[in-house]
């Protein structure tokens, strides 16, 4: 076999080099209009002409390399390490049509590091529509490189690139200019001090740790010893370095690019003076935010009731249809049961996910961005801190890697605490169901429901318990850090339908098959659990509830009922609830849900799934979960036991506390201690309890 | 006149930026001496401010515009 040849992808953010990985390798990795999608190298195959393949790497936009953030010091590193095993044999910079001129900066600095390296210029679709026209030629010329004029849009373009890459040899390793007249007394100093090494990679290296504070670069260790300016003076110098680069860009550009103003539309303009105007652009958030809300609910009844129906006739027909024995109660009861538990939220899911993509794909959240960031900075957070919490709707987990483009860190761990008070997707299922049962169902002002304001209001709570804790930690947590913030502005795009249809249907997989897997597990669990017991309680049911009630004259079915109810009393599980419903009861919820409510610290999706097999155990009834739900009753106070009290309670419960382990690794790794996740678990339940204890306390 | 003082649609040359208060990123997204920049929006209490420096379309806190010196065009 031929030897692979690694390709990484490099270039500013939100050029599409993303939009070019997944062109060359198939894959479908997330794209979206705002710069900081892609924080984490990704990494795919390419076959290439004549049997060769390429290792293809695509990495998180940068706007040179000199790293101001985590993300951006992912290719940084990457550059400087000759024997990491991605160290490309070429470069493929990825740049944007309309912003060529910035993106050559990085351009030029690339060459100096003398990779092998080609230029894209993609986009090319927008050029006619922005009367742009380029000499190629004259740019490959003056460049010294190769150049592919793309478009990942139109599919235009990559099989040239395809064969550029194959032709890697062929290309020219030497700089397009030369940076180090800025100061050529230091740097010819350096040169003799080190004549093995690069000295554009000495000049990275000494410089890098003024920008971006501490990194564990073992490569080039004297390099100590000349640091022999102050920072200052290396500040002004990198100044006047970059000064030197765009002095060349200008002056290449001036002859290879020509723009013509006449042709150039522009719709940006139009729609900014709108959207990000000082009243209009907030009403405008406000009134996207409440129709998502409402769309989530209006729009996705029908498939969720179609679905829950569904599962309920599967599970009757299982039973009915399959010998008797443990093996079918297992199959109806605990997997369907809890599966139909998560199914039944795909189209609510979907529906999150699909307004979020389009949010992104249209380049509307950098407007949100811009619009928000001086009310999130009263809180010790960013503007850039709205990304992550509007996504952190969806899922806390992608939304805490958001936070790796803010720069500065203590906004970014403020935000990366917070983010999980964000009602994520997984409580969605928990909401809707106890709405369902205790929120009345007319419309305010004969238009909107009840139910989805509830459900607005739940997020808005969510959205508030971040941004006070936000505000709260602001100001205890008293270490300085370089604030400063820079947001770009991406042109207005048409969703792309397939980028919007690709992220909805990967990330709602995601969601079923992660929780489902955690689901099916627990299901099959609490089944167990609540299907055997101990001792002759348990064992004995049948004849001990038969004497007990001789009696009173119980038809056969009523008979049955207790004769489960009291084997479920008595089952391990049972038992178990029996013994932590006295911290629950104050609460207002009975021994089963204070099993559920255990069990969804694994996720709480969980929470649907459980109650759902705990309930289906020992019933015969075809039902579905919300009306078994409807159907409990409070054992003390009689009466429905998800009433409005231990509905709210259980809500407010649900929205602050922290029950999810995936996110708690997650924030494990981004703050690289278990302090912070543990502070998270502990404070977030606690408070979840309180909360819920004083709610229905009041409400009762 | 700093950036900060420029009103929305005014455009200006960049005339000085302070290497000590801005951070290198800035520079390299375009904000060097000479540029041309264009306050394009403003939010309420004129910060963020949104600009279009040298054909690039980016928004900056107000504490940092302070920091860019400039010099109206005259149009
Ligand atoms: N018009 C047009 N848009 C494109 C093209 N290629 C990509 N895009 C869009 O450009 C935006 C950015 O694409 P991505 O592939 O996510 O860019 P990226 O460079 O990976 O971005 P980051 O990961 O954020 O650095 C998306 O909205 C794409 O749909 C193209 O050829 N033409
Ligand atoms: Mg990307």
């Amino acid at each position: 076999m031929s030897k692979q040849i690694n390709v990484a992808l490099i270039g500013n953010p939100n050029t599409g080099k993303t939009s070019v990985f997944n062109a060359l390798t198939g894959l479908n990795q997330k794209v979206g209009n705002y710069p900081g999608i892609t924080v984490e190298k990704k990494e795919g195959i390419c076959k290439l002409p004549r049997g060769v393949k390429a290792h293809i790497i695509d990495l998180p936009g940068t706007y040179s390399l000199n790293a101001s953030s985590l993300d951006e010091n992912v290719v940084i590193e990457l550059l400087l390490n000759k024997n990491d095993k991605d160290y490309p044999d070429v470069a493929v910079v990825v740049s944007d049509v309309e912003n060529l001129k910035r993106n050559l900066l990085l351009f030029t600095q690339i060459k100096d590091l003398q990779i092998p390296t080609i230029l894209v210029i993609n986009m090319s679709d927008r050029m006619a529509y922005k009367g742009i026209s380029l000499d190629i030629e004259y740019l490959e010329k003056e460049l010294n490189t190769k150049i592919a004029l793309i478009s990942t849009r139109k599919n235009k373009g990559i099989q040239e690139l395809k064969e550029l890459i194959t032709h890697y040899k062929e290309l020219s390793s030497e700089p397009c200019l030369n940076a180090s007249t800025i100061d050529k007394s230091y740097f010819d100093n350096l040169r003799k001090a080190f004549p093995n090494q690069l000295l554009y990679k000495l000049w990275l290296v000494i410089t890098q740790d003024v920008n971006f504070g501490k990194t564990d670069r073992k490569t080039i260790e004297a390099v100590e010893d000349f640091k022999t300016k102050s920072n200052a003076d290396l500040k002004r110098l990198q100044q006047k370095e970059t000064i030197k680069r765009y002095q060349f860009i200008n002056e290449t550009l001036k002859k290879g690019q020509t723009i013509d103003l006449n042709s150039a539309k522009d719709l940006r303009i139009k729609l900014d003076r709108i959207l990000t105007h000082k009243v209009w652009g907030y009403l405008i958030f406000g009134v996207i935010l409440l129709l998502i809300f409402q769309a989530i609910y209006d729009w996705s009844s029908v498939p969720m009731d179609f679905i829950d129906s569904s599962f309920a006739s599967l599970s009757e027909w299982t039973k009915n249809t399959l010998p008797e024995g443990a093996f079918t109660n297992l199959l109806a009861e605990g997997i369907i049961s809890g599966l139909g538990g998560i199914v039944i939220f795909i189209p609510q899911i979907a529906f999150l996910f699909l307004f979020i993509s389009i949010l992104e794909e249209s380049g509307y959240m950098s407007r949100v961005v811009f619009l928000m960031d001086r009310i999130m900075r009263r809180f010790g957070l960013s503007g850039k801190s709205v990304v992550p919490l509007i996504s952190g709707t969806a899922c806390a987990i992608p939304a805490i890697m958001a936070t790796r483009n803010i720069e500065s860190w203590k906004e970014r761990l403020i935000t990366i605490l917070v983010t999980p008070f964000t009602t994520c997707s997984a409580r969605l299922p928990v909401y809707l169901i106890i709405i369902a049962l205790v929120i009345p169902e007319g419309r305010f002002l004969g238009f909107i429901s009840y139910q989805a304001l509830t459900l607005m209001l739940l997020y808005l709570i969510g959205f508030g318990a971040a941004v006070g804790s936000a505000w709260i930690l602001n100001k205890i947590m008293n270490f300085k850090s370089k604030s400063f913030f820079v947001v770009e502005m991406p042109n207005y795009k048409l969703p792309l339908f397939k980028n919007v249809a690709l992220t909805v249907i990967e990330k709602t997989k995601a969601f079923v098959f992660g929780a489902g897997k955690i689901i099916l597990a627990i299901s099959i669990i609490l089944w167990f659990l609540a299907s055997y017991g101990p001792g002759d309680n348990f064992n004995k049911a049948e004849s001990i509830v038969t004497e007990k009630f001789a009696s009173e004259n119980l038809s056969e079915d009523e008979l049955h009922q207790k004769i489960e109810s009291h084997k479920l009393e008595h089952s391990f599980i049972g038992i178990a609830g029996h013994a932590i419903e006295p911290a629950i009861r104050p609460l207002g919820y009975d021994w089963k849900i204070g099993i559920a409510i255990v069990s969804s610290f694994a996720a709480r999706e969980v929470f649907v799934g459980t109650l759902a097999t705990i309930y289906s155990v020992g019933s015969d009834e075809e039902e579905t979960i919300k009306n078994r739900m409807a159907g409990e009753v409070n054992p003390i106070l009689g009466g429905p036991l998800f009433n409005f009290a231990s509905g709210i309670s259980l809500l407010l419960f649900y929205a602050f506390a922290m029950q999810c382990m995936s996110t708690l690794a997650i924030v494990k790794k981004e703050t690289n201690s278990w302090k912070w996740p543990m502070y998270q678990l502990v404070i977030m339940s606690a408070f979840a309890y309180i909360v819920a204890l004083v709610a229905y306390q009041i409400l009762i | 006149m700093t950036l900060a003082d420029l009103k929305r649609g005014q455009q200006g040359i960049i005339t000085d930026v302070s290497s000590i208060h801005i951070p290198l990123k800035l520079l390299e997204m375009g904000c060097l001496p000479g540029n041309l920049v264009e306050l394009v929006q403003v939010a309420p209490f004129a910060d963020p401010m949104y600009l279009n420096i040298n054909g690039s379309h980016l928004a900056i806190r107000k504490e940092t515009a302070i920091h860019i010196l400039i010099e109206t065009t005259n149009e």
